[in-house]
């Protein structure tokens, strides 16, 4: 067994307002503007995260980024892959045949503007650098850090 | 030394060598493949076919994959013959003489330490009069099929496809851009007979037929005029390019004739052996255990390939690897719409229905059996979960779930470890 040294994001229940600022944010970071308000304003917006309600408590759910993806191994267009414990998709090789979230058991992945899929990559490929969920929640109900799990 | 010898250079494949090399970074491995190419991604022909993909992005892997793996691949040549020792001389010294070889198409002779078999699936083609008189016919399996049936049609073609099953649909969404008319025909009174009942096929045909697609069901050809195909109706279609698209199956001549087990395709345990001693399979080839059916199928399906592969590869190499969640599970689009799939389809029906979409999920026994999903196919995979991990709903309270596919509906508990903390 292989100790991971891997950040990943957590959520506690308990903390989270529900008030989907981090999907605002996730949105905004992975759009490539500059300007929140061009990007989000009165448009549609495509956030890799979502606030989960049952009415009782609200939390956020993004990719988990698996030890052993099962997106990546049942990806039938061979655009999904791990690399230094990310799970990556490849959007040029992408065929939009949704078999990831046939097999995710989170429901992570999401379909974005134009039916392109779409998966938290913890803004590791955009401008925010570090997950824009966790550095724009008020009440720090999302977290991003290293519990040294086994692997 | 070790050497580990794959035969076919598919999916399976690539699962087999990933899952050697996650134990052992140093044996030899030999891949044979019949195919004159790189390992690319079967499911995307059609989408070659649409400019979604081409030859560069519809490879499934790097192009340094089998460098950096360590694997020498023998291109365009065919495993003819598999020779492996009895069972029961593995445990005793009887090895001396060794019979454990395969024997390549060039007259090549490989022994090896194991060998993996993961030949895929063949084209069935239907024994119809007059076939052999059709000049432009073509089945749909391969990247060389794609490329000789695009270079065959132009704006023109009136294209008759046999077999309204995935391929023959992904077929005709593949052509319709660039032919005059689509006819697809099906003994099936139904599309997609073997993943949609009744109503998911009707709203899938309805949603075909409004991109052009014709369909003739309950229909199939009974013989060939040339450019006329004679229906069983009495009918007649007239065609310049022919499709047979009417199922696949296991190919598994190497394992029949080594004397392995074999029922409708290779039988394989859960660690991928098959009966016979350092012979492994995986991949479409292989019937093994799926665990919603109770029982052992064939599973033509990639994500199936892959992890099957990965399991014989890791056990190959000395590992100890059990790929015991299989279940059938598909996910496809056409034009837009889409349609997932799991499991079987018995027991009780929780049921949602309206003119574009469908939901009919399957309980028996106090689990999640199967499901039928048409339109609304957002996370999706919760339920694909339970089906695989066989989740007892009467842990998770089934009430709210089935209205919704959410982590929310799930006891705090469950969700908690699911997602590893205060959840
Ligand atoms: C048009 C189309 C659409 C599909 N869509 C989907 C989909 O949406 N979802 C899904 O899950 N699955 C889909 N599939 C099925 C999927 O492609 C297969 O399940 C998968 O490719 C199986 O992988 P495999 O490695 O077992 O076999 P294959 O990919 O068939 O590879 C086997 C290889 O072995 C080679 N071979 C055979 N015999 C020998 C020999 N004796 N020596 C050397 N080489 C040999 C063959 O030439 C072949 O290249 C589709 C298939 C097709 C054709």
């Amino acid at each position: 067994m292989r100790v991971s040294n891997m950040k990943r994001i957590y959520v506690n229940e308990e903390w989270c307002l529900g008030c989907r600022l981090c999907e605002y944010n996730c949105a905004f970071a992975n759009s490539g503007l500059k300007d929140m308000v061009t990007a989000l304003k009165g448009k549609p917006i495509y956030p890799r995260i979502r606030v989960e309600d049952n009415q009782r408590i609200t939390y956020a759910v993004s990719c988990r980024h698996c030890t052993d993806p099962i997106c990546v191994k049942s990806c039938i267009a061979g655009a999904m892959y791990k690399e230094n414990s990310v799970v990556k998709l490849d959007k040029s090789k992408c065929v939009k045949c949704l078999t990831c979230m046939l097999v995710c058991p989170f429901g992570a992945l999401t379909i974005g503007e134009n039916g392109v899929v779409q998966k938290c990559e913890l803004c590791l490929q955009n401008s925010c650098g570090e997950p824009a969920c966790v550095k724009g929640c008020p009440n720090r109900a999302i977290v991003y850090e290293e519990r040294g799990e086994a692997e | 030394m070790k050497h580990y010898v794959i035969i076919g250079n598919g999916v399976a494949a690539v699962g087999c060598i990933e899952g050697i090399r996650s134990l052992d970074k140093n044996a030899k491995i030999t891949v044979i493949s019949e195919e004159n190419r790189a390992v690319y991604s079967r499911p995307l022909i059609s989408y070659y076919l649409e400019d979604k993909t081409d030859l560069e992005r519809i490879n499934y892997r790097s192009p340094d994959f089998y460098d950096k793996m360590g694997c020498e691949v023998l291109y365009g040549k065919k495993a003819v013959r598999l020779y492996c020792n009895l069972k029961n001389d593995i445990d005793s010294d009887l090895v001396t003489n060794n019979q454990k070889k395969v024997v390549v198409s060039d007259g090549t002779v490989l022994d090896y330490t194991s060998v993996c078999v993961a030949t895929g699936s063949v084209p069935f083609i239907p024994n119809i009069e007059g076939l052999d008189e059709v000049k432009d016919k073509f089945c749909f399996m391969t990247l060389d099929d794609a490329e000789a049936l695009k270079s065959a049609v132009n704006s023109k073609s009136r294209v008759l496809i046999i077999g309204a099953g995935l391929i023959g649909l992904k077929c005709a969404e593949g052509l319709h851009n660039r032919v005059a008319s689509i006819t697809v025909c099906d003994l099936a009174d139904r599309v997609l007979s073997s993943v949609l009942e009744d109503d998911g096929a009707a709203i899938m045909k309805r949603h075909l037929e409004t991109n052009g697609i014709k369909f003739m069901l309950s229909d199939t050809v009974m013989q060939f005029k040339k450019h006329t195909a004679i229906m069983k109706s009495g009918r007649q279609v007239e065609f310049d390019v022919l499709v047979l698209a009417s199922g696949v199956r296991p190919n598994t001549g190497l394992i029949k004739d080594a004397g392995g087990e074999v029922n409708r395709g290779i039988i394989v345990n859960d660690r991928m052996q098959t009966s016979l001693a350092d012979v492994y399979a995986a991949g479409d080839c292989t019937e093994g255990n799926d665990v919603s059916f109770g029982g052992r199928r064939v599973l033509a399906l990639l994500p199936n390939a892959y992890m099957q592969g990965f399991t014989a590869g890791v056990n190959m190499a000395g590992g100890n690897e059990v790929y015991d969640k299989a279940i059938a599970m598909n996910s496809v689009g056409f034009f837009g719409l889409h349609a997932m799939t799991a499991g079987v389809y018995n027991g009780e029906i929780y049921e949602e229905k309206d003119e574009s979409s469908l939901k009919r999920l399957f309980v028996k026994d106090g689990y999640l059996v199967g499901f039928i999903i048409v339109g609304r196919v957002e996370r999706a995979g919760i339920y694909t979960s339970l089906i695989r991990e066989r989740t007892p709903l009467s842990e998770i309270g089934f009430d709210i779930l089935k209205k919704d596919a959410t982590t929310a509906a799930f006891p705090s508990n469950v969700r908690r470890k699911m997602f590893e903390g205060v959840v």
